[in-house]
């Protein structure tokens, strides 16, 4: 039996009914991971064995920053090299308390989430399982290339500005970033704490509301939960989209666009039309600022976040005579470029003289952002985008300039900045046989919405049953 | 708004990062860049509108003050990079 192939609740399915069990699960996976890793190279720190702590339900695989008691943590960075959390994340604990496990092996990422292509971890690139010389996108990309291959049933990842989301596009499979406050952030080391969100990665819609439904709800440890009831999202799996009043806001349909992306979304548009969406062009004036806002208000929460890496309590130590000259070298040595880069971005976004000009103007201009957010939704149900202006691109092309890497976010920023939930579905395929998503967004709390117009659109096309060749 | 290497120089120490001479380079001149493209924020006039802390109208979460469990030393010193009976062990911070 190939169980590594299906879907979660085709595989919950199977266990209800004895057909299977959990260890058919994970043994049909580690011999598929074995078959196929070396090429992928979705897992980080390979040689540990796959060991769940307690086997049960369906295995889930974790990305490289959610805290796992006794397992390594790393955020695929040298400066916490050998760091086992001494807890669970929140995420973790509820996974284990629906009946499930976490697979043991972990995701990779790019470092501390730093990146849009998961080359910046010091584990080594992952590679795009449809086209092995691309970039499986970022900083989720472990946890979406091992979808996507089949070499996990479902993952968790997060998403900054557009971490879950970009990955799942240029990978082929579905990806949810869950309104702010949604999903505990208790045990994911911390990114950007006004911007992080755990969410999904999976092969379908269904897996996507299934795994949503276990991680959301209010925890006491993350202050920034939020107390509203969780619904059930499988729900909100209705084949309807009649009356679903959608925008498209003109400013991410400009100069930038790959041609082809834009054919396969205006397609897709198509197809919702036809089963009964409404849609109309609407305008987000303010998105041209959202990655410079973003720049500078997630490396300012970043640099903050990142000085509990000192050599102190956990990870890498480097030798010296002083403290000072301790923190300084260790540093240096624990992490890679781009966590400098960002770190040293936004420490001067936050220094004297500098502040108002930056941060401030930066917490500013995301209210503007956010109000163009609230306008649209007055009138609209949802708002239909690219997930990313292009395919997945080759591994290397953006290494050396950081700024073309930072506007390949450029559709996914907005969201994070406004707190919204948003989700990206496999729409198509360019001619050269990358995947390209369709990203969903909707108001604060309404992430049913994007559930049933996501679902429509899925059980009246086949793209999510398309599989690269591996 | 422009950075020199000079002020570089400056936050990287704020931020307790030792450079190199050429990682200093490098980065200088790329944050030089990503600055540059960063100053287009302020060709919009924000003099009226107040700044987005948060993006959700959360404020003082507080819970009961009473004790809870915590962390066992032995568990929090697991991960210890040096330690001394129920201490993290640091190099010398006074002379």
């Amino acid at each position: 039996m190939e169980l590594h192939k299906s879907t979660s609740h085709a595989l919950l399915e199977k266990l209800k009914n004895k057909e299977i069990s959990s260890q058919d699960i994970l043994k049909d996976l580690a011999s598929r991971i074995s078959k196929e890793d070396g090429k992928v190279k979705a897992y980080v720190r390979p040689s540990e064995k796959i060991n769940p702590p307690e086997l049960k339900g369906v295995p889930v695989l974790v990305k490289d920053n959610i805290c796992t008691d006794g397992y390594n943590t790393e955020c695929c960075s040298k400066i916490l090299s050998g760091f086992k959390p001494p807890y669970d994340a929140t995420v973790i604990k509820k996974i284990k308390d629906a009946g499930h496990s976490f697979l043991g092996l972990k995701a990779n990422m790019d470092e501390f989430a730093f990146g849009s292509s998961t080359e910046n971890s010091c584990f080594g690139p992952t590679h795009n399982p449809w086209d092995l010389n691309c970039v499986p996108g970022g900083s989720s990309g472990g946890s979406a290339a091992a979808v996507a291959a089949d070499e996990a049933i479902w993952a968790l990842g997060s998403d900054t500005g557009g971490s879950i989301r970009q990955p799942a596009a240029f990978c082929g499979v579905v990806g949810l970033k869950p309104t702010y406050g949604r999903v505990s952030r208790f045990g994911l080391i911390a990114f950007a704490s006004s911007l992080d969100q755990i969410g999904p990665l999976t092969k379908d819609v269904r897996d996507c509301a299934l795994l949503t439904n276990i991680i959301s709800g209010y925890d006491a440890n993350d202050s920034t939960s939020i107390n509203t009831p969780v619904p059930d999202y499988t729900k909100a799996l209705v084949n309807n989209a009649k009356g679903i009043k959608v925008g498209i806001p003109k400013e991410y349909f400009v100069e930038g666009l790959d041609p082809e992306v834009k054919k396969i979304i205006e397609e897709a548009i198509n197809k919702l039309k036809n089963l009964g969406a409404q849609f109309k062009e609407v305008s987000l004036p303010h998105s041209e600022y959202a990655v410079p806002v973003y720049y500078i208000i997630a490396t300012a929460e970043a640099s903050s976040n990142l000085a509990r890496f000192d050599g102190v309590q956990y990870g890498l130590r480097a030798k010296a005579e002083g403290l000072i000259e301790m923190y300084k070298k260790t540093r240096r040595l624990g992490f890679g470029d781009e966590a400098k880069r960002r770190i040293l971005l936004g420490t001067f976004a936050l220094s004297h003289g500098y502040y108002d000009a930056y941060y401030l103007r930066a917490l500013k201009v995301r209210k503007l952002i956010k109000q163009d957010f609230d306008n649209v939704f007055k009138d609209f149900d949802c708002i239909i985008t690219p997930t990313s202006p292009t395919p997945a691109f080759k591994i290397g092309e953006k290494v050396d300039d950081p700024l073309k890497m930072y506007l390949s976010d450029i559709y996914t920023i907005s969201v994070n900045l406004a707190g919204i939930p948003a989700i990206s579905i496999p729409c198509g395929l360019t001619k050269k046989g990358l995947p390209v998503g369709l990203q969903i967004m909707s108001k604060h709390f309404n992430e049913e919405m994007l559930f049933r117009l996501a679902y429509t659109y899925e059980q009246n096309t086949e793209w999510h049953k398309m599989k690269p060749k591996l | 708004m422009s950075i020199d290497k000079k002020t570089v120089e400056g936050v990287a120490h704020l931020a307790r990062i030792e450079l190199e001479p050429k990682e200093l380079e490098k980065l200088s001149r790329q944050l030089e860049h990503i600055l540059a493209f960063i100053d287009k924020l302020s060709a919009l006039n924000t003099e009226n509108i107040p700044p987005t802390s948060h993006i959700l109208p959360i404020n003082n979460v507080l819970r009961k003050d009473e004790p809870q469990d915590s962390l066992p030393v032995e568990k929090a010193l697991l991960n210890a990079p040096d330690k001394q009976g129920k201490f993290f062990l640091v190099p010398k911070v006074i002379e």
